[in-house]
């Protein structure tokens, strides 16, 4: 296998409903990307994008088609990428295995979503979809309710009274809201404290609102090169050094593992393997903190905080900037936002930023080398991770 | 190779109030709900068993803000329940969404019964799914 650079990036804001389309999104975010990676469209192999609500968001199917003749990609083989909220991380390891296998060596991954648009009623249908639909949208599950089952299952596994475990996860939405305040592409900032979290109005016991991440619309793009190529566009490649990704059924036949998630510590196992690096190397991460409860389960199975602490460790700062490792700097999914088809690359648009030391200086993780990112669609359906190092 | 228990033999039997599933006759396990194989062993050598319905509560939430078209259900509890049998299954329980805590469901024996979404333009049909109501 070669090995595979992130040359260049671009990111819209995260926002709340707007009045552009997925394409004209995706086009914005894509024509940065170019831009900085001193490249033309008509560079461009192939095109690898995250889109999951097209349809039902404005009608819109196949927007990988229309996005690349939209931008000068003409006639490029270009793939959609459906893996509920880890699509675009789907996208983006895809695009890394074609350019790692010799068969590109440029390539564009795209994620573009228009959540928001749809407004919270179709916004929490069209999520549903991706739990179960004949075995347990019956019963009305939403996501919200799928985390929520999650909450009072790690409350008695790891033996953490309920009003404490609340106020740790008030202290993780805390952090996040904090760092969003300074990223110009997040869609909420605010300053939140603890007692807001805790009087927020209940979306589904025992979340609340502050405890959920918005819908919102906006795109993330990101050029892939092979290490030769990267040489000679950019002074600052950014290698993707490990990917992992793994399944999962419904959630009632995830219980012997809940509320670990299963697919996500066998997605960590394959991206550590593959980099050869330990949860101890990685200074940032940016993960699925779709809910507050999200981030403890993922902190935990990426190996940053042993299981039942990282309530604990967000409490103390630890997964603070200057902790030990610095999660979620951009805001996270809480207040960066959640455009989910875009997700994902937005992540690795964060992470790159970063370790190129180019973000806003109240949230620039000093001396960052190595990063990474997780991205979890459905009930753990789909869970998706990629490791970035410094190429310099 | 035919499907043995498709969801729609499984819905017309939920609706009169039986809960199948397939018990594997190689390894003796039972999968809820019905797969292509054995969750366990990935055998097809499969038969369709009738299942009690009761349980323990292993968590729960009370929904408020509701999926399109569901709203009018709001408040509504969901439990995952931990049959008798093994396998876990969502469905709803009748609670006064007030008493719906950690305290008063977790580890709660339930009773089964049923309940049908009639359901919406996406759902290609209605869903019976279980409705558990606490035991006595």
């Amino acid at each position: 296998m070669r090995k595979v650079a992130v040359v260049g990036v671009g990111e819209t804001k995260f926002g709340p409903a707007q009045s552009k389309t997925a394409v004209e999104l995706l086009a914005e975010a894509a024509m940065d990307a170019l831009n900085e990676s001193n490249l033309k469209p008509k560079d461009i192999q192939a095109m690898f994008v995250g889109n999951v609500l097209g349809d039902f968001s404005e009608g819109q199917g196949m927007v990988q088609s229309f996005a690349a003749e939209n931008i000068g990609c003409f006639n490029v083989p270009a793939n959609r990428y459906e893996g509920a909220c880890a699509s675009g991380s789907m996208a983006v390891r895809d695009a890394f295995m074609w350019v790692a296998s010799g068969f590109y060596d440029i390539v564009l991954v795209g994620g573009t979503e228009r959540a928001a648009t749809m407004g919270t009623p179709l916004a929490t249908r069209t999520f549903a979809m991706f739990s179960d639909s004949r075995y347990e949208y019956g019963a009305g599950i939403t996501f919200p309710g799928v985390f929520a089952l999650l909450t009072y299952l790690y409350s008695i596994k790891y033996k953490i009274p309920l009003p404490k475990l609340k106020e740790q996860l008030a202290h993780v939405n805390v952090q996040s809201y904090q760092h969003g305040l300074h990223n110009d592409k997040a869609h909420l900032k605010k300053a939140v404290t603890v007692q807001d979290c805790l009087n927020s109005m209940m979306v589904a016991s025992p979340l609340q609102l502050h405890d959920c991440c918005p819908f919102s619309d906006g795109a993330a793009a990101v050029v892939l090169a092979s290490e030769d190529a990267a040489k000679k566009l950019t002074k600052k490649p950014v290698y993707i050094v490990g990917v992992g990704q793994s399944s999962s059924g419904p959630l009632c036949n995830q219980n012997d593992f809940l509320p670990r998630l299963r697919a996500r510590e066998l997605a960590v196992e394959q991206s550590y393997k593959m980099s050869g690096l330990k949860p101890s190397d990685i200074n940032l991460c940016e993960l699925h903190d779709c809910f507050s409860i999200a981030s403890l389960i993922a902190a935990e199975s990426l190996g940053f905080f042993e299981f039942g602490t990282s309530g604990d460790a967000w409490v103390k700062g630890q997964a603070d900037i200057g902790g030990k490792v610095a999660i979620n700097a951009s805001g996270g999914l809480k207040s960066k936002g959640h455009p989910i088809g875009a997700t994902g690359v937005g992540q690795v648009y964060e992470v790159t930023k970063q370790l190129c030391g180019e973000v806003e200086p109240e949230r620039q993780v000093p001396r960052a080398k190595v990063a990474m990112t997780d991205t979890l669609g459905g009930d753990a359906g789909t869970i998706c991770n990629i490791i970035l190092q410094r190429g310099w | 190779m035919d499907y043995k228990l498709p969801f729609a033999e499984y819905n017309d039997a939920l609706k009169k109030n039986k809960l199948l599933g397939l018990k594997c006759k190689d390894c003796g396990f039972i999968t809820v709900p019905s797969k292509m194989v054995c969750r366990k062993c990935s055998s097809t050598n499969l038969e369709i068993v009738q299942l009690k319905g009761t349980g323990k509560i292993q968590t729960f939430t009370t929904i408020f803000v509701a999926a399109e078209a569901r709203e009018c259900e709001c408040p509504y509890t969901i439990v995952m329940v931990e049959l008798d049998e093994g396998p876990w299954i969502m469905g709803n329980l009748f609670v006064d969404p007030n008493r719906a805590t950690m305290d008063n469901l977790i580890g709660k024996r339930v009773d089964f019964g049923v309940k049908v979404f009639p359901g919406d333009r996406y759902s290609a049909g209605n869903i019976a799914r279980p409705q558990f109501s606490l035991a006595e």
